[in-house]
């Protein structure tokens, strides 16, 4: 267990210093950081003293080993576009973002859950086949263009909910939450549908498949001849063993959702992570985008590195084959 | 002649489970008609919708032909700039195909290429391959095409950014979907390369890298294809979406993401159609090819056949 926990933390750790390495050449060979930062009325005196200053005379491994330095402390320079710090453009949206993705993975658990259930259990229903024709849609349709017509439609025509923006912001302090207003919660009711509906019709397909394999097993049809309650054999006995998948898939799946936040953002103009992100690609602001690249990727080993434990733990069938064939 | 053609397909067993499924000859017709439309949209076009020749102002904001004040020049309308809608949808699914096509190419030529040789090498090499492919299929497509196409951007200078987008875009989309093939042929040479007449060309001596790609490759083709169909899709999606949010193909040159992106700042004034007909052209190219792509995989899967 030891051992197979330190092997995993140590591919992790490679793969965040070879993220961070390209973000760090990204940094000090996309043009002249110098020239990004004073522009080009600063005479070679000033531009030399800012040189020193930034430590760009230092040898490569030095720079990297402060940049690595910095990048834990969460220091990312000044944005090239905006001349503000990083950390504190990103300490400004990061809640906007985490707000949109939270809602979205409620949205998508519990209404996957509930339909895949109802599939699963309705196998040839009316009702199951309609939903399991509008979830192919579903994965057809790209997401910008889900968004255009979520706005068409509610916006435009019907003009009952707001089509971007986060409303009016409650600023706790530590965090700004749009929870606490109307506006606030009619904002963000379409962006995030927009980008649950992805990860729902796949929960859908994942529960359904799970449930119609579970009711087939001996024991559901030993609690059938027992005649036990149908309700209860299908929510009490079978849900339960079909809801463990769905708990690691929803893991590695929150990160897809940080990804699909980049064109929610931008379809609705959510002041968040994403909508830096496509900005800071515009206008080649490097600081930003290295920051970006070492966040998500920092996002996404943790996750794997959850996962793969938490399989560790949850399936012993890994734990055998280690024990047997030691790597 | 020809009626023996159509005959020998249809006995064939591809061939007849083709022709017996709708959805697969309704949706080969459907993709068939853009492609050979985008392929010669200078002759089917009824403008070319880049020409300033072809472009007055004045023609701006006309709505499609059954909308009050619709004009028969312009079938589906004009956009902003005056151009024929119609025209500009088929000159962009020709932007769109061309870099999905490109970038599929580009990803089963790499994908395909590690697969094969992981597979037949083994040992340490296969076990770095297979570890990136594990780590790059967690990180979703659209997310590493987007990062891919920041840091190319970051490295080339911008004067050249406008003649280089199109190649950083099919590089971007290409790298982001090698892992599949690459997972999928490395399975498959796993099994092949233990066949007998792989033996048999090992003992007549014939060279490793003619074993891989003239007898192992031809062989492995078919789930190859299959997940290309699909990626097909994947790419053109990919492609949209990454111009509609701006870091796609340039302006000059709009694929179907491009329209709907200039579009939709004219969704709220009422110009509608601006956005509306490039998005259903891109979703029934879409749609078509993934469910082109869901028959091959039903019908070229032996393992489905047996049951």
């Amino acid at each position: 267990m030891v051992n197979y926990f330190f092997i995993r933390l140590i591919q992790s750790v490679l793969v965040m210093l070879v993220v961070a390495f390209v973000a760090f050449s990204l940094f000090n060979y996309v043009g002249d950081p110098v020239h990004n930062m004073v522009g080009q009325e600063a005479s070679t005196e000033k531009r030399e003293e800012i040189r020193e200053k930034l430590g760009l005379n230092d040898p490569v491994h030095t720079q990297f080993l402060r940049f690595v330095g910095n990048a834990v402390k969460g220091e990312f320079g000044l944005s090239y576009q905006l001349r503000r710090p990083v950390s504190d453009l990103i300490a400004e949206r990061l809640p906007a973002t985490l707000e949109l993705v939270f809602i979205s993975a409620l949205i998508a658990i519990v209404s996957g859950v509930v339909l895949g259930v109802y599939t699963g259990i309705n196998r040839d229903g009316f009702l199951s086949n309609i939903i399991l024709i509008l979830s192919l849609f579903g994965v057809s349709l790209p997401t910008f263009v889900i968004g255009i017509l979520f706005i068409y439609l509610f916006s435009v025509i019907l003009g009952i909910l707001p089509s971007f923006g986060r409303g009016e912001v409650v600023d706790l302090g530590f965090w700004n939450t749009g929870f606490l207003t109307l506006s606030g919660i009619k904002a963000i009711i379409l962006p995030s549908i927009t980008l649950s509906l992805f990860q729902m019709t796949y929960i859908i397909r994942l529960v359904r498949a799970e449930m119609m394999e579970i009711l087939q097993t001996d024991y559901i049809k030993f609690a059938r001849a027992r005649g036990i309650k149908k309700n209860t054999i299908n929510f009490k006995h079978a849900l339960k063993n079909g809801l463990i998948p769905v708990i690691t898939i929803t893991g590695i799946n929150v990160g897809t959702l940080i990804a699909f936040s980049i064109i929610t953002e931008t379809v609705f103009q959510w002041p968040g992570m994403g909508f830096l992100f496509i900005n800071a690609v515009h206008f080649v602001d490097i600081p930003i985008m290295s920051a970006y690249l070492i966040m998500v990727a920092f996002i996404f080993v943790m996750i794997n590195f959850i996962v793969d434990i938490t399989y560790y733990i949850i399936d012993p069938r890994i734990r055998i084959k280690e024990e047997v064939s030691p790597e | 002649m020809i009626s023996e053609v159509i005959n020998k397909i249809i006995t064939n067993d591809i061939g007849y489970s083709f022709v017996k499924s709708k959805i697969a000859v309704i949706s080969t017709i459907v993709f068939l008609t853009i492609l050979i439309c985008s392929t010669f949209a200078e002759l089917i076009a009824p403008y070319n919708p880049f020409d300033p020749v072809n472009v007055s102002l004045l023609d701006a904001f006309t709505p499609p032909v059954w909308v009050d004040g619709g004009s028969t020049n312009f079938v589906l309308g004009t956009d902003q700039q005056g151009r024929d809608m119609l025209s500009t949808i088929i000159y962009g699914s020709r932007i769109s195909l061309i870099v999905g096509f490109a970038s599929i190419l580009f990803a089963m030529s790499l994908g395909t290429f590690l697969g094969v040789t992981s597979g037949f090498f083994g040992g340490r090499y296969e076990i770095i391959v297979m570890r990136f492919t594990d780590v790059q299929l967690t990180i979703p497509s659209i997310l590493m095409a987007l990062l891919v196409d920041g840091i190319a951007r970051g490295f080339i200078s911008k004067s050249l950014h406008n003649d280089m987008a199109i190649y950083v875009l099919i590089f971007a989309i290409g790298i982001s979907e090698w892992p599949q093939f690459a997972r999928v042929t490395r399975a498959a040479t796993l099994v092949e390369k233990n066949k007998e007449y792989i033996l048999a060309s090992k003992i007549i001596g014939l060279s490793n890298f003619l074993i891989m790609f003239k007898h192992i490759l031809p062989n492995i083709l078919r789930p190859v294809l299959v997940i290309a169909t699909i990626g097909l899709a994947l790419a053109i999606i990919t492609e949209s979406t990454l111009s509609f949010l701006g870091v796609g193909v340039p302006p000059t040159t709009p694929s179907l993401g491009t329209l709907i992106r200039f579009g939709n700042d004219f969704l709220f004034s009422g110009e509608w159609w601006i956005t509306f007909f490039p998005v259903i052209f891109l979703v029934v190219l879409a749609l078509s090819i993934n469910l082109l792509g869901d028959w091959m995989r039903d019908t070229l899967n032996p393992k489905l056949k047996t049951r």
